[in-house]
């Protein structure tokens, strides 16, 4: 029995230093590794960038790639367009999540689950399939355009497909359920009765849903709003298939800055300032979400 | 109090029709015999048969069924640790650090993950030879640490649900630490770590832009197949591979669904 504090030390700490070692090396050792590249030249080599330390050992370190992305208005116009458009996907998801959410937390029990089982359900399907089902729907021929002749209300096909509009519906079609499901946790958890008492007590039911359902779901409308933003700012797929070639979102133009121009050390610091922009929403996630764990717990 | 009001009622029918609309002319587009896949073309069911046919499909199907399969095993395995020590182990130098590392990966743009991750396994190469050749394995690698998250916070979440006097009466019978974790703590958690485990494998199925980063010449998989595809516009192939997936998917969630919907009434008599 004397051993067991030791042999519990020692598990605990093969238990905590395995997935740690495993996230230092595969996730935050590459961000060093693209802040590296970045400081260097692109060059047509393999790989086709200048090495840290040049021949003589001396350190180099160059910031012609930031620069140059500082002073191209193109890379600024591009970043921020996306932001633009991650914050409209949002608030669209906002705004249709947030009745949806709480119909479903309202609703009957057995018709809940299953309402949350389809809202679920299309994270299990293909995210790229998903999208590709937009294509055939907002094709010149496709099926809107097509009703809307049926129905007369255009002569023409409207250009639905490669237009800005379309990426804006596929990131909130895509994203919708990121919304709902944190929405959901905290509007299930609500005790209505405070709801009921505030109308009773003369509340109006506009003035009880501010003063009361609004401030307590709002962890969920804070988690909900940068699970959906946060991936959208670097969506990539959604505007390559549905946008047209000119509607840039940063995403695009860092996949195409390495895989078409082989301009690594450019692509790097395009990540780095993407990321830079979301270091904030991304630190204000966690601590929400942490807040609402000591509160769950 | 169970009432919704035809406002609410109006929103969800339209959410949901947003949701699965696209989702139900995919299917029925399908079985469009023409060649034109927005133009009806007669009932027909050949596009499977070319499918079937595709060896492509088959080898990018393999491949991705492969790294599902090994991805989200060791992702699982790796996460449930990340869970535990998350909900159980209390403070530890780093674990802010710890725990920033395991909710970033579920949030980051896969464009930002997958640069890091490929200009990680290139240096890697210059310095150490490994790995020699991109494809399984650093596919495999790259899909595990972005899953582990999501399985590390599910386990979390489950530990935090459940009380601890079980764990604790154990020990205080004289229960040694790790037979406390085998025997009481792993079975309370195993529903977490299937469902953790589901998550991973859809989730690695899924992966299209990580994957193109970290994959060499000559190993795609089957989202990179279909992307290389659609990038050319809708093709009719494309939509039964999309319609069998669909069904697989509907009819694993019903039957699970129906399954945890019975156990739930039989614990109740």
């Amino acid at each position: 029995m004397s051993q067991q504090p030791a042999d519990n030390q020692l598990w605990r700490r093969i238990a905590i230093a395995v997935p740690y070692l495993w996230l230092l090396v595969f996730f935050l050792a590459p961000f060093a590794i693209i802040l590296k590249i970045s400081l260097a030249d692109p060059i047509i080599a393999q790989p086709p960038f200048t090495p840290a330390f040049d021949e003589q050992g001396r350190l180099s370190a160059s910031a012609d790639s930031f620069a140059f992305l500082l002073t191209d208005k193109l890379y600024a116009i591009t970043y921020i367009r996306s932001l633009i458009m991650a914050a409209a996907a949002t608030i669209l998801c906002l705004v249709l999540g947030f009745p949806m959410a709480y119909g479903i937390a309202r609703s009957a029990p057995t018709t809940r689950s299953l309402l949350l089982l389809l809202i679920v359900l299309p994270f299990w399907i293909s995210f790229l399939l998903r999208v590709y089902a937009w294509m055939g729907l907002m094709n010149n021929y496709g099926v809107i355009n097509n009703l809307l002749m049926w129905l007369g209300l255009i002569d023409q096909p409207i250009q639905l497909m490669y237009t800005d509009f379309a990426i804006f519906i596929g990131l909130a079609y895509s994203y919708l359920p990121f919304m709902i499901l944190p929405l959901y946790a905290s509007l299930e958890r609500m005790d209505l009765d405070l709801v009921e008492a505030a109308q009773d007590l003369g509340a109006s039911r506009t003035r009880a849903f501010w003063d009361i359902t609004w401030p307590l779901a709002r962890p969920g409308v804070i988690a909900g709003c940068l699970l959906v933003f946060i991936p959208a700012m670097g969506e990539y797929v959604i505007p390559y298939l549905l946008g047209g070639s000119e509607s840039l979102l940063i995403g695009r133009v860092l996949f195409d800055e390495f895989f078409v121009n082989r301009d690594w050390p450019l692509a790097s610091a395009v990540a780095i300032v993407l990321l830079l922009l979301l270091v904030v929403p991304i630190v204000f996630l966690q601590r929400n979400q942490a807040k609402d764990q000591e509160h769950t717990a | 109090m169970n009432q919704n009001s035809r406002f609410i009622v109006s929103i969800l029918a339209f959410g949901y029709a947003f949701l699965y609309i696209p989702l139900v002319l995919v299917v029925v587009y399908s079985f469009n015999d023409s060649r034109i896949a927005t133009v009806w073309g007669g009932f027909s069911t050949r596009w499977y048969g070319e499918l079937m046919r595709n060896e492509q499909i088959l080898d990018a199907a393999f491949l991705s069924l492969r790294v599902a399969l090994t991805s989200a095993t060791i992702a699982t395995l790796l996460g449930t640790m990340a869970g535990l020590v998350l909900a159980r182990f209390g403070r530890f130098k780093g674990r802010t650090l710890f725990s920033g590392m395991i909710t970033s990966p579920m949030v980051m743009p896969e464009v930002i993950t997958g640069l890091s991750l490929l200009l990680l396994f290139v240096t890697l190469q210059q310095f150490t030879g490994w790995p020699g050749q991109r494809g399984f394995s650093t596919i495999t690698i790259a899909h595990t640490t972005f899953s582990m998250a999501y399985v590390a916070v599910i386990v979390q979440s489950r530990l935090l649900a459940m009380d601890e006097s079980l764990e604790e009466a154990a020990m205080d019978l004289g229960g040694r630490p790790l037979r406390v974790v085998f025997d009481i703590t792993l079975p309370l958690i195993a529903p977490a770590m299937i469902a953790g485990w589901l998550l991973a494998f859809t989730l690695s199925l899924d992966d299209l832009v990580i994957a193109s980063f970290v994959s060499g010449p000559g190993s795609s998989t089957l989202p990179m197949y279909i992307f290389s595809k659609v990038k050319l516009g809708v093709s009719p192939d494309i939509n039964a591979l999309a319609t069998l997936i669909i069904v697989a998917v509907s009819l694993g969630v019903l039957i699970a669904w129906l399954a945890t919907r019975r156990a739930a009434r039989q614990v109740r008599h």
